[in-house]
């Protein structure tokens, strides 16, 4: 990056430490702190809208609906989310290939599982074998943000089931009473109620999906577990930088990374949660209405 | 090979007892189910023993944490932020690469050689981790539930003239407990689905002696087929959850013998106490 830095070994001390943080793989190692950034801005939303429906389904008259729903409530506790991340990735690989398959080789006559392979025509292969290698990275990354988006869906099913039941039964009854539909009542009061009594457990879901990140590193991402490992691996003479194993100080550095994540979201959440609690029939909002009168 | 020779051989395998090699082609379910149960040992032996010596450490962190004094107060709040706040996978890592920069030889303590290298293997490593961990995020459910503890309990306390100790462990402690249980079972289920990370970070599977989803991975990557091995995997591990949730049960229930039937804490998902 610098000029000085030509001949890494001819520098050292403050110079040396310098050039080698700013090498073209640190660089790398830099830019995948964006990607796990970028997994947390899309996966959040994306896994509160599947919480939403799931929420409703699980909510829902209608009963086969209704199971849906509390399945899949239901299946993120009795299963470890790690199984759904090394599963849905894979399963998903296969099922896009295999429709795509389906599609484009209408008269593939060999089967797709052969023994212990599975063997798709070479034009349903996603992205396909030529495409540049920025899109097999963005596929698996997408894949890896669908993913994770459909476990945390799970979870924000469940807090968001809790929070609709939490809804005090008289504000909805009043809604009734004034003659609103049912779907009027739940547009209109329940949704717009419910997210205070939703905030804790949305909180803590947030903290989770930042310490599930890591996870990205066995996925097939390269994120910043891959990079703290390269990086970090002991490096000999015939390295620009050799150095031996700094693989600790790393990953302290990504405990360190992590740490002022949690840190500075419990502070700004704290926030959020005295600015929801203004003028609700909480605890926490008589606390506040006593504190100002 | 029979289903019954495969169970013989393969019952005991991630512990090195029986067959030496897995099987490497011809996979049969028997074989999937039997090599992931015998994996599901290693799951519940982290899971158990981190739980049991976890619940010790972390009755003395939240009387740490709730303490008067900032020299006992100070450092459970660091430990707790410290092991809260930061990913398990990360701490794996950290852990085995911290263990394994000790000497090889051991060190020499007044004479005496310590021993050292079981510090790297995951049976011991990844346990200590586990421990540490489950231990914060039990302190922190029970920190809030001392918090918790009815103003009333403790004037009641008081007025029968109990003090210190025997109001602690009088009133204070099951009170705590009580209050807490719910939370902890949670933990406790996701302690075990945590202990699944552990062949997959930092600390190597010695001789491919694994646990439950290493076996599933070792399956799926052979077969390229996940529709077989990990619904295996899910299916022992949705049983492992029903039991911990019976047996807290019961504990739950023994915590609560004294209350009106009406008023007893049910156990159920709290969604905000999640890991």
């Amino acid at each position: 990056m610098f000029s000085s830095c030509a001949d890494p070994k001819a520098i050292e001390g403050l110079t040396w430490l310098l050039c080698y943080l700013t090498s073209g793989k640190h660089l790398d190692f830099y830019a995948s702190f964006g990607t796990v950034l970028a997994l947390l801005a899309i996966t959040a939303p994306t896994a509160l809208a599947f919480g939403f429906f799931g929420a409703m389904a699980a909510r829902s008259p209608m009963l086969p609906l209704r199971l849906l729903g509390q399945g899949y409530t239901g299946m993120v506790r009795g299963i470890p989310d790690i199984v759904f991340f090394l599963f849905f990735v894979i399963a998903l690989d296969q099922g896009i290939e295999w429709m795509v398959h389906q599609v484009r080789c209408p008269d593939w006559t060999e089967p797709v599982r052969q023994g212990l392979e599975f063997r798709v025509c070479p034009e349903a292969k996603v992205p396909s074998s030529n495409a540049a290698q920025t899109w097999h990275s963005l596929y698996g990354f997408g894949l890896a943000v669908f993913t994770f988006a459909l476990v945390f869906g799970a979870f924000a099913a469940n807090v968001l089931t809790g929070a609709m039941a939490a809804v005090p039964r008289a504000q909805l009854e009043t809604a009734e009473s004034y003659g609103m539909t049912p779907r009027q009542v739940f547009r209109r009061i329940m949704v717009p109620q419910m997210w205070v009594y939703a905030l804790p457990g949305l909180s803590n879901l947030w903290m989770i999906l930042i310490k599930a990140t890591p996870l990205l590193f066995l996925l097939g991402v390269k994120d910043i577990v891959y990079w703290a490992r390269e990086l970090g691996g002991s490096k000999t003479q015939a390295y620009e930088y050799p150095h031996p194993d700094w693989r600790l100080y790393y990953f302290l550095f990504l405990l360190c990374f992590y740490l002022l994540m949690t840190w500075g979201s419990e502070r700004v959440l704290g926030r959020v949660s005295q600015r929801l609690s203004l003028g609700q029939a909480t605890a926490a909002g008589e606390a506040q209405r006593k504190a100002a009168a | 090979m029979t289903c019954w020779e495969t169970v013989t051989g393969y019952a005991f395998r991630s512990l090195g007892y029986g067959e030496k090699l897995l099987p490497r082609s011809d996979f049969t379910l028997c074989q999937q189910f039997t090599l992931i149960g015998s994996g599901l040992i290693w799951n519940i032996y982290f899971g158990l023993l981190a739980l049991l010596c976890g619940f010790f450490f972390a009755n003395a962190l939240a009387m740490a944490k709730a303490s008067r004094h900032a020299a006992l107060r100070k450092p459970a709040e660091w430990f707790i932020f410290v092991f809260r706040g930061s990913p398990l996978f990360i701490q794996f890592f950290l852990a085995y690469e911290a263990l394994v920069m000790l000497p090889r030889a051991g060190i020499d303590v007044f004479g005496i050689t310590v021993e050292t290298a079981w510090l790297t293997r995951a049976w011991a490593g990844a346990l200590i981790v586990l421990f540490l961990n489950t231990a914060a995020y039990s302190a922190e459910i029970f920190y809030g539930a001392l918090r918790a503890i009815p103003k009333g309990d403790l004037e009641a306390a008081d007025a029968y003239g109990l003090t210190g100790w025997n109001k602690f462990i009088r009133v204070q402690w099951p009170t705590m407990l009580r209050l807490a249980w719910p939370g902890y079972t949670n933990e406790a289920i996701f302690l075990f689905h945590a202990t699944t990370l552990v062949f997959f970070s930092g600390f190597p599977a010695f001789q491919q002696r694994g646990d439950a989803l290493y076996y599933a991975n070792y399956f799926a990557d052979k077969t390229f087929n996940p529709f077989i091995p990990y619904p295996i995997v899910a299916f022992y591990f949705i049983c492992l959850t029903l039991l911990v949730i019976w047996l807290f049960g019961v504990v739950n229930t023994r915590l609560n013998r004294h209350l009106p039937a009406n008023t007893r804490a049910r156990i159920r998902l709290r969604p905000q106490i999640i890991r």
